[in-house]
């Protein structure tokens, strides 16, 4: 008791001062600070300056495209990934654990490679994009191949958040609506959907995030062309830091737009989750 | 007959659940289904739901096999353990639930929600989440969203084993007012002799996927048929021998005898109302007294065997280690799956049941 005297004002789980203290060290390592000089550099622009290259068309254009694509990439997302994970969790059949298991697969992969066999795979010789031909679409180097990448690396977001809460969903809930004589589709509508709706918005959101900022699994597929608008933000960036002259203050402005783009959504997404999470708890 | 199930079986995997199950319900009653864990009262509960299919045997309602109607057809309200209730919907939206999916009109919809939150006492709850809500709040709630939709038959998985003892008591004389209020035909799961006995007016005695027996609790109670009801039903002593017993002598050594409490007298040696029978009765002394709330529960030893009895705490006090008379009058003897009842020999001309 005496101990516990002197010791007061302390929390009682031991070891909050030195993994707080690593916790704020990382956190300043990695993020804040090189978010700080993103702006940094962005602010070293004149507004005048700093609006006048964020309205060029093909700055505009870049945006429209990544944040076009990437917001039907992943309703396509949220769509399958509901569709995956209700499979994965519901019913048993051969080779589930695999197919859980390369759920992973797009993380794990560098975005590089996955890039690459996408583009082969969707390309006028490739064995989708000769199919894909057939009926008249073209894949490759056209915003439905960007699409198509962002579909592929926004894809284990959804299925991750959605799986735990369908797991952890009592079958009790759904016989309940049973005997009061719903139907399936109503089930499923009123019952599981509110249920997965929460954890779908941070998958959808962050699949959003993810393919608004992508790059490398993007670029090749894309084929970058101007005239096409098949130029990523990200690959705007690149273009900046990668020609003759280096211009880091125009990759920095841009960067910081994603940043904003990147928080608001982040902060909706919390928003939206902060109201669902309301309603059920006291 | 209302409910029947005629010859269901159930297994899972190798696991027998339920065993040739058979039994009918008249309209209107409340019965219980009653049996240790695992028993499968659960199963047989389900499948009369239609939530599980049984491999044998027809479930009948109203003479109609319903075999192949799907559970969402069936018209059988069923009120789950942990309730079930829809946490993203209100207490109102959960009771409507039942009622819109049947396309009832909104103003229909609200009047029945309404005359349902005041016949379960939640006014002025409705827009609460089921979160919000205390266990044996959301027990009513998952009541009234049951029988809202004015099913025929009301099915009840332990209604009362998430709730504290004392709600619970409280909550099963409700339930059980509340069913006769509607008048709907119920059966509940328990593994409560005590919770059976007191609400239900039939009672099924469910072990290891056999149905050991159905009656009322008195009867249950009274005439036990095999020597798992008559040793789950109220408190028992089983013994195998008897020898030395007086009164008892034709009892043969080693069958399986169950006594209960009630059927011990202990009494002291100058107690005038019992002398006449000291000569039926053996000396024992006593071991351990327990007071039970209204009454004492006295441990007797007698030779080798123990004997408990429940002693009214009117009667003058007792003490560990005192001799008293044991006059043991009933005992149930079980052969072969077939229980009979023997009175002690001595007292053939003394009606016990007046003592
Ligand atoms: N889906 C299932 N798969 C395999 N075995 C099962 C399944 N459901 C029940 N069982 C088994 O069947 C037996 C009866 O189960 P049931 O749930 O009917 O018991 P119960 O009498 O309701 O028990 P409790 O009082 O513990 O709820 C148990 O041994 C259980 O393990
Ligand atoms: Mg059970």
């Amino acid at each position: 008791m005496k101990k516990a005297g002197r010791r007061k004002g302390k929390v009682v789980i031991p070891g909050f001062g030195i993994t707080m203290g690593i916790t704020v060290s990382m956190l300043s390592i990695l993020i804040l600070i090189p978010l700080a000089s993103v702006m940094a550099y962005s602010f070293k622009m004149s507004p005048f300056e700093f609006v006048k290259l964020i309205t060029k068309p093909g700055v505009v254009n870049a945006f429209a495209t990544s944040i076009g694509c990437a917001f039907v990439a992943a309703v396509i997302n949220a769509v399958f990934g509901v569709m995956i994970a209700w499979v994965l969790v519901r019913y048993d059949f051969f080779g589930k654990r695999f197919i859980d298991g390369i759920i992973e697969l797009p993380f794990a992969l560098p975005t590089a490679v996955a890039g690459i066999t996408l583009t082969k795979m969707y390309s006028d010789n490739g064995f989708l994009g000769k199919a894909l031909e057939r009926i008249g679409i073209k894949a490759a180097y056209t915003k439905i191949g960007i699409i198509i990448a962002m579909v592929f690396i926004g894809i284990p977001f959804v299925v991750r958040a959605i799986q735990p809460v369908l797991e952890k969903l009592p079958k009790s809930c759904e016989e309940a609506g049973l005997m009061l004589g719903a139907s399936r589709a109503v089930i499923f509508r009123k019952i599981i959907f509110p249920e997965i709706m929460p954890p779908l918005l941070t998958g959808f959101g962050l699949a959003l995030a993810r393919g608004i900022g992508e790059y490398g699994s993007v670029i090749y597929i894309s084929g970058n062309s101007e005239k096409n608008k098949t130029q990523v933000v990200s690959y705007i960036i690149m273009q900046k830091l990668n020609s003759g002259n280096v211009d880091y203050e125009g990759a920095a402005a841009i960067a910081l737009i994603l940043l904003i783009i990147s928080f608001i959504m982040l902060f909706a997404i919390n928003i939206v989750q902060h109201v669902a999470s309301k309603r059920t708890s006291a | 007959m209302y409910v029947e199930m005629k010859g269901i079986c159930k297994k899972f995997g190798n696991y027998e659940a339920a065993k040739n199950i058979s039994f009918d319900i008249e309209k209107g009653k409340l019965v219980a289904l009653l049996g240790p864990s695992g028993s499968g009262k659960t199963t047989i509960l389900r499948i009369l739901a239609g939530l599980e299919t049984q491999d044998e045997g027809d479930v009948i309602i109203e003479g109609k096999v319903i075999n192949d109607i799907p559970a969402s057809k069936r018209g059988i309200g069923f009120v789950f353990q942990n309730y079930a209730l829809f946490r993203y919907m209100t207490v109102y939206d959960n009771i409507a639930f039942g009622l819109k999916v049947q396309k009832m009109s909104k103003e229909k919809v609200h009047e029945r929600v309404m005359e349902m939150i005041s016949l379960i006492g939640l006014c002025g709850l409705e827009k609460r989440y089921p979160d919000q809500l205390s266990g044996g709040q959301r027990q009513r709630v998952a009541f009234a969203r049951a029988i809202a939709p004015n099913p025929q038959l009301l099915l009840l998985d332990e209604p009362f084993a998430a709730i504290d003892a004392k709600v619970r008591k409280e909550l099963r004389s409700w339930l059980k007012e509340m069913i006769r209020k509607v008048g709907i035909t119920s059966i509940f799961v328990t593994h409560d002799q005590e919770e059976a006995v007191e609400v239900a007016d039939d009672i099924i005695i469910i072990n290891e996927g056999n149905l050991e027996q159905m009656g009322t609790p008195s009867e249950i109670y009274k005439h036990p048929e095999t020597p798992f009801v008559a040793n789950f039903i109220g408190t028992s002593i089983v013994l195998s021998d008897l020898s030395g017993f007086k009164g008892f002598e034709e009892i043969e050594k080693g069958k399986k005898v169950i006594v209960r409490p009630e059927f011990v007298e202990a009494f002291k040696s100058d107690n005038k109302k019992f002398h006449d029978l000291i000569p039926a009765a053996e000396e024992g002394v006593i071991e351990k007294i327990e007071f039970r709330g209204s009454y004492l529960e006295v441990t007797l030893k007698v030779g080798d065997v123990r004997l408990v009895t429940n002693r009214s705490l009117e009667r003058r006090s007792i003490s560990v280690g005192e001799k008293m008379y044991v006059l043991l009058h009933r005992i149930y003897v079980f052969d072969e799956g077939t229980a009979q009842r023997y009175k002690n020999s001595l007292l053939k001309d003394v009606d016990i049941e007046l003592m």
